[in-house]
């Protein structure tokens, strides 16, 4: 059953240096129970996309300028700002990118696990509570009655974390976007984390966006991946399927560039280049300058959006070829 | 909660999350508010400061009570039957030039207690300066929080409205108001006082709030209650002003002096509190007039003022270095 479909999503930014497009034209689709990696460069459009979901582009200077977002049978984008509100925390909750700053530092962590369902779920003082700690203790928080009283300076970075996604999972959201969950955090606290969403996952039935730039984390989360870059999906397939046979040069940059702890020791790949300024884009193919198969039609013409299964697609102009290679070259 | 012996291995990885003084048993930890006070104990103006200020608070309220439980006049009584009291006594000093407890700050020229009168008029200035800060941080916080917050348009025109009170000369516009609606009793005199005052103190908090919502309304965590559906008031009120506190709450110590003083000035001209009402100021103007004969009637009130005004300015410094930003580890 779809859960959230987004058709043809476009957001722009209003600057001093022209209209940046900084999401333009996505299309996906979320099944209930599903997860969906959304991964790219930084610039790329990956929090836009999900601000735009719930709202919450800063406008000025951001705006939608048209699309739909279909969140169980409604599009969100037109409904009135009240029911968008009930919607927020309740059905789509949000975990930012850094603990360190995403709590209120005058409140106690309870007050603010609190003030969740008392919105939400009409709980009173007592039983907001009551929930509260339930929740801290989920989320692995020892000594959780005790530490409620406390406020968030008194946390480090992956117990903050941690509030965040029982702040996150307290009126059981049917989708939980996560924007870059682990990037403010040291490695073995994102595995931790990593970890608690995943089993939290498994045990509540929510479906999960997950934004980053780690292709590792990537793979051991999703079921499904879209590939964005400047703004606009460039690959889009089952993540297994991706990560055997990508079908676009980008991806093939992308996966080539992670290190690999088994390889010889040598030096690191990395795509060449820089990712374009959104507001000035050339004509053709955005990663046209860097790609290392680009040919003149790159320049010129802006590439299709191509079908290689029903399952996957690639937005090149030589994606069948592309995907030709990784299939060969990955069967034996 | 679980027994001990269920840990499961999620716990005990949490638990390694516990940075290591902490681990085992739990440590309450130290909150910001305690941490500002230890750094204000250790400042010693302001410790003095602050000493004094309860002091003569405590005196001012108690003091008239405590006199004519003692004695048995009142700031405002005038020894009518005795012509030889009718007239102004230097300090510790009885009608026949001998000494005397009764009078330790001497009398006025009507043969009232200096003493009872100071305190009396300390009782009206301090209550004068915390009533027009209190009104000035209800009306600067709601209306500097709500600019800030809801930025654009809305924004422009509301500070703009506070840059043009601002350049009207407040004491000036005071005047006007206390004499266009010129009350017929002392109460509704001092009532006018604290409108006159209170309506023109706002201004600075305003700013300074506003200031503070700009800064913290970019922060993630505003996002993240946005993100969570709570609604704009409850996050202006409920998320950004708590977190204003300290720069409001060093800018109101400094404004009651600074209100006190402007009342004290009005009084001095004879526009603020009147007569059997007494204020720092009102009691320094009568002072003011007999300098040269009976000084007392001018230096209590006026060192009385100057300690209190000293003391309130050292505990806003110190409240000031105790809650600064930079010195606090969030």
């Amino acid at each position: 059953m779809i859960l959230l479909e987004v058709k043809d999503l476009r957001t722009y930014f209003e600057t001093d240096d022209g209209l940046v497009k900084a999401v333009d034209g996505i299309s996906f689709q979320l099944q209930r129970g599903e997860t969906l990696g959304i991964v790219g460069e930084s610039g790329s459009g990956k929090s836009v996309t999900n601000l735009s979901i719930i709202r919450l582009v800063p406008d000025p200077p951001g705006k939608i300028v048209s699309g739909e977002v279909i969140f169980k049978g409604q599009d969100i984008l037109l409904l009135p700002s009240d029911a968008v509100r009930k919607i927020r925390g309740r059905s789509i909750a949000m975990i930012f990118q850094d603990p360190m700053t995403s709590l209120n530092p005058f409140m106690k962590v309870s007050k603010q696990l609190m003030e969740m369902t008392q919105l939400h779920l009409g709980h009173t003082k007592a039983q907001a509570y009551e929930h509260a700690v339930r929740m801290l203790e989920t989320v692995g928080i020892p000594d959780a009655r005790a530490r409620a009283g406390s406020y968030p300076h008194e946390f480090s970075g992956g117990m903050r974390q941690r509030v965040m996604i029982a702040m996150a999972l307290s009126c059981e959201p049917e989708l939980l976007i996560a924007d870059e969950p682990t990037t403010a955090l040291d490695v073995t606290i994102q595995a931790q984390i990593l970890e608690l969403i995943k089993k939290l996952k498994q045990e509540t039935g929510t479906s999960v966006i997950l934004i980053t730039h780690d292709l590792g984390v990537v793979a051991g989360m999703t079921d499904h991946v879209i590939v964005m870059y400047a703004g606009k999906i460039f690959e889009q397939a089952k993540t297994k399927e991706l990560f055997a046979f990508p079908g676009n040069p980008y991806t093939k940059g992308l996966l080539r560039s992670v290190p690999d702890p088994t390889a010889e020791q040598g030096k690191l790949y990395q795509i060449p280049g820089l990712p374009p300024d959104v507001a000035h884009l050339p004509p053709g193919c955005p990663f046209a300058p860097r790609c290392d198969r680009v040919e003149e039609i790159c320049r010129r013409e802006f590439p299709p959006f191509v079908e290689l299964t029903p399952d996957h697609h690639s937005l090149c102009h030589f994606a069948n070829e592309v995907y030709a290679e990784s299939t060969e070259g990955n069967r034996d | 909660m679980e027994p001990e012996n269920k840990i499961s291995p999620e716990m005990a990885v949490a638990e390694a999350d516990v940075r290591p003084e902490e681990a085992g048993e739990f440590v309450r930890g130290t909150s910001l508010w305690r941490d500002a006070w230890r750094r204000l104990l250790k400042n010693k103006l302001a410790v003095f400061g602050l000493i004094v200020v309860v002091l003569v608070t405590a005196a001012s309220i108690a003091g008239p009570t405590v006199i004519k439980r003692s004695f048995g006049f009142t700031p405002d009584y005038i020894p009518t039957n005795d012509v030889k009291l009718i007239r102004s006594f230097p300090p510790f000093t009885g009608p026949d030039g001998e000494f005397s407890w009764k009078h330790p700050m001497g009398t006025d020229n009507a043969g009232r207690d200096q003493l009872a009168r100071v305190l009396q008029g300390g009782q009206i200035s301090l209550f004068v300066g915390i009533i027009a800060t209190l009104v000035s941080l209800f009306i600067g916080i709601s209306y500097g929080a709500i600019a800030g917050y809801v930025g654009g348009r809305i924004d422009d025109v509301m500070m703009r409205i506070v840059d043009v009170l601002y350049s009207l000369p407040y004491v000036i516009l005071v005047i006007v108001l206390l004499s266009m609606f010129r009350s017929q009793t002392p109460r509704g005199q001092l009532t006018l006082l604290f409108v006159a005052l209170g309506s023109v103190s706002w201004l600075t908090m305003a700013r300074i709030v506003r200031g503070q919502v700009l800064s913290l309304k970019n922060q993630e965590f505003v996002l993240a209650a946005r993100a969570t559906g709570v609604s704009a008031p409850r996050i202006i009120f409920r998320h950004l002003v708590p977190n204003t506190l300290g720069p409001v709450i060093v800018y109101a110590t400094l404004t009651i002096p600074q209100i006190m003083l402007t009342e004290a000035f009005l009084s001095f001209l004879g526009l603020g509190v009147q007569a059997p009402l007494a204020s720092w100021g009102s009691l320094a103007a009568d002072g003011v007039q007999n300098i040269a004969i009976f000084p007392w009637q001018l230096i209590f009130p006026g060192v009385t003022m100057a300690l209190t005004l000293f003391s309130l300015n050292f505990l806003g410094d110190g409240l000031r270095d105790a809650l600064d930003p930079q010195m606090r580890t969030i």
